[in-house]
C-alpha cells in the first residue's frame, strides 16, 4: 500500500484500484473542531476535483475535494454519529471514503509524505 | 489595504497561543489553544475574559448630550439615570440600523461603545449630528470582556465594588491601584463585566484576574457561538442599515417615549412597522439535523416556498447542535412552525424557536 498526499490536504491510500481518503492532521488542526460531516453515498461517482463532501466545524464548512476520479465504495459511517473523530484522528480511524479509482495514473500528480511536509511548511 | 491594527493586549494574545486573524480592520485572536468549544464552556462554566479593545469607546462631553443623542436613535437616554446603561442603535433615514451601540450614563458625560466595523462611520456621524457636543474617542484604553457565572468572584477579589453592580449598571472603581470603569453588561448571555483599562495597564491587569484557576481566555469564535445562543444580533449579519428594529425584533429596545413621539431617523418607516406590523421578523431557527445552517442558507416553508434566509448560523456548544437565526416574511414565525432549510441543495426539516437558544444568566 502506498499512500499519497493532494493539495486540498487530503491522504489518499491506495491498494489495488481501491484508495482509501481522509483529510491530513495538518487539515484537521486548521478546521478546528469538527461537528458534521457530509459524506456521498456508495455507488456515487465523481471526477477529481468534484466536490465530494463537507466538513463542518463550528468555524466553517470546508469542501471536500475528490483528489482523483473514481466510485464510492463506502463512507466512513462512524463520522455520521462521531465527527469529532476527525480531530482525534484524521489520518486512522476517521477516514472519510473507500473508493474504487477508475485512473490509477492519477496518483502521479499526487504528493509523497515529504512532498506535503514541504508543501505545508 | 492598511496594516491591520493591534489592541494593547495584542502580545498577550501571541503569547498564551492565540490563532491572530483580520477581524474589522483588527488584529485579534479568533481562539486559542483550548479551541472554540472548550472556550466557549468555559464562559458558560467559570469565567472567561475576551479582548474587545477593537471596538470604539467613546465620551460625549456637553450641555444636553442625551437629548441630543436621542435625535439619532430611538432610545430614552434624558430618563437614563447616572451609573445606568442602555443598548441602543443609530438608525438611518430609511429606517435602516446604521450600528448597535450601548449607552451610560457616566454622570458628567455619556460613555458609549460601538462596534469595531462601524466606528469610522458612527463617530463621523455623531460628530456632524451632535452640535455643540465634544466627541471623545478613547484610544488609550483597553476594553476587555469578563464573562461567565464566575465572572464576579474573578473580578470582586480584586474589585469588591464590582459585586454592588447589577445588571446594565456602570462604575468607575480601582483594580489594583488602577483606575477602571467596570460596567454590568456584555454580549454571551452571561453575568460578567466590560472594564475599561488604561492600555498601559491592560496586560497586568489581564494576568491578575487570569491567576485564578476559573478564568480563561477566550477568542472572538467562542464570542460568536456564545452571542448567537443567547439570541444577541451580530451587526452585519442579523442587522444592518436595511433591516429596521422592528424587523431586527430589537421593538423591546426602543423605550415607550420614542416609539410613540418619534424624532429619531426613520421614526416613520418604523412608527408604521410597530402599527402594522413588519414585512420580515428575525426569529430563531432550530435545524432538527445536524447539519448546521450558514448565513445566506434559504428557508421555505413546509410548502417549499422561499419565505426567508439564514442570517448567523452555526454549532451551538451548549446546545450541543446547530443553532440559527434568520428572517422569515410576515405570516410566518411563531414559535414551533415548522420549516425547511436549504442546505447545499437538500432540504432539511428545521423549527422556529423563541430566542434565546440559552437561557440569559444576567444579575438583575
Amino acid at each position: 500500500m502506498s499512500t499519497y498526499y493532494s493539495e486540498d490536504h487530503e491522504w489518499i491510500a491506495v491498494e489495488g484500484d481501491i484508495a482509501t481518503i481522509g483529510i491530513t492532521a495538518h487539515a484537521a488542526e486548521q478546521l478546528g473542531e469538527v461537528v458534521f460531516v457530509e459524506q456521498k453515498d456508495a455507488d456515487d461517482e465523481f471526477e477529481k476535483g468534484d466536490e465530494i463532501g463537507v466538513i463542518e466545524s463550528v468555524k466553517a464548512a470546508s469542501e471536500i475535494y475528490a483528489p482523483v476520479d473514481g466510485t464510492i465504495v463506502e463512507a466512513n459511517e462512524m463520522l455520521e454519529g462521531n465527527p469529532a473523530a476527525l480531530n482525534e484522528s484524521p489520518e486512522g480511524d476517521a477516514w472519510i471514503y473507500k473508493v474504487k479509482m477508475s485512473d490509477l495514473s492519477q496518483v502521479d500528480d499526487l504528493m509523497s509524505e515529504a512532498d506535503y511536509k514541504s508543501f505545508i511548511g | 489595504m492598511t496594516e491591520p491594527r493591534r489592541t494593547p493586549l495584542y502580545d498577550l494574545h501571541v503569547e498564551l497561543g492565540g490563532k491572530m486573524v483580520d477581524f474589522a480592520g483588527w488584529e485579534m485572536p479568533v481562539q486559542y489553544p483550548l479551541g472554540i468549544m472548550g472556550e466557549h464552556n468555559q464562559c458558560r462554566e467559570k469565567a472567561a475574559i475576551f479582548d474587545v479593545s477593537h471596538m470604539a469607546q467613546v465620551e460625549l462631553h456637553g450641555e444636553g448630550a442625551a437629548e441630543k443623542l436621542e435625535a439619532l436613535c430611538p432610545q430614552a437616554f434624558t430618563t437614563l439615570k447616572p451609573g445606568k446603561c442602555r443598548y441602543g442603535f443609530f438608525t438611518n433615514e430609511t429606517g435602516g440600523i446604521m450600528d448597535d451601540l450601548i449607552v451610560s450614563n457616566a454622570g458628567d458625560f455619556i460613555y458609549l461603545v460601538v462596534n469595531a466595523s462601524m466606528r469610522d462611520q458612527d463617530i463621523p456621524h455623531m460628530r456632524a449630528n451632535l452640535e455643540g457636543i465634544e466627541v471623545r474617542e478613547i484610544t488609550d484604553r483597553a476594553l476587555i470582556a469578563v464573562q461567565g457565572p464566575k465572572a464576579e468572584a474573578v473580578v470582586a477579589a480584586h474589585c469588591p465594588e464590582a459585586a454592588e453592580l447589577t445588571f446594565m449598571a456602570t462604575t468607575v472603581a480601582d483594580i489594583d491601584g488602577v483606575s477602571c470603569r467596570i460596567s454590568r453588561l456584555g454580549y454571551t448571555g452571561e453575568d460578567g463585566y466590560e472594564i475599561s483599562i488604561p492600555e498601559g495597564d491592560a496586560v497586568r491587569l489581564t494576568r491578575l484576574f487570569l491567576e485564578n484557576d476559573d478564568c480563561d481566555v477566550s477568542g472572538l469564535g467562542a464570542r460568536d457561538s456564545l452571542r448567537l445562543e443567547s439570541g444577541l444580533c451580530l451587526y452585519g449579519n442579523d442587522i444592518n442599515g436595511e433591516t429596521s428594529p422592528v424587523e431586527g425584533n430589537l421593538t423591546w429596545a426602543m423605550q415607550k417615549r420614542r416609539k410613540e413621539e418619534g424624532g429619531f431617523p426613520g421614526a416613520d418607516r418604523i412608527q408604521r412597522e410597530l402599527a402594522e406590523g413588519p414585512a420580515k421578523l428575525l426569529v430563531g431557527i432550530k435545524p432538527e439535523g445536524r447539519a448546521p445552517a450558514r448565513a445566506g442558507v434559504e428557508v421555505q416553508c413546509v410548502e417549499g416556498n422561499t419565505i426567508g434566509a439564514i442570517t448567523s448560523g452555526s454549532f451551538g456548544p451548549t446546545v450541543g447542535g446547530p443553532v440559527a437565526m434568520g428572517y422569515v416574511s410576515k405570516g410566518h414565525g411563531e414559535a414551533g412552525e415548522k420549516v425547511n432549510l436549504v442546505i447545499r441543495g437538500k432540504t432539511q426539516p428545521a423549527e422556529i424557536v423563541k430566542l434565546p437558544f440559552v437561557q440569559q444568566n444576567y444579575k438583575r
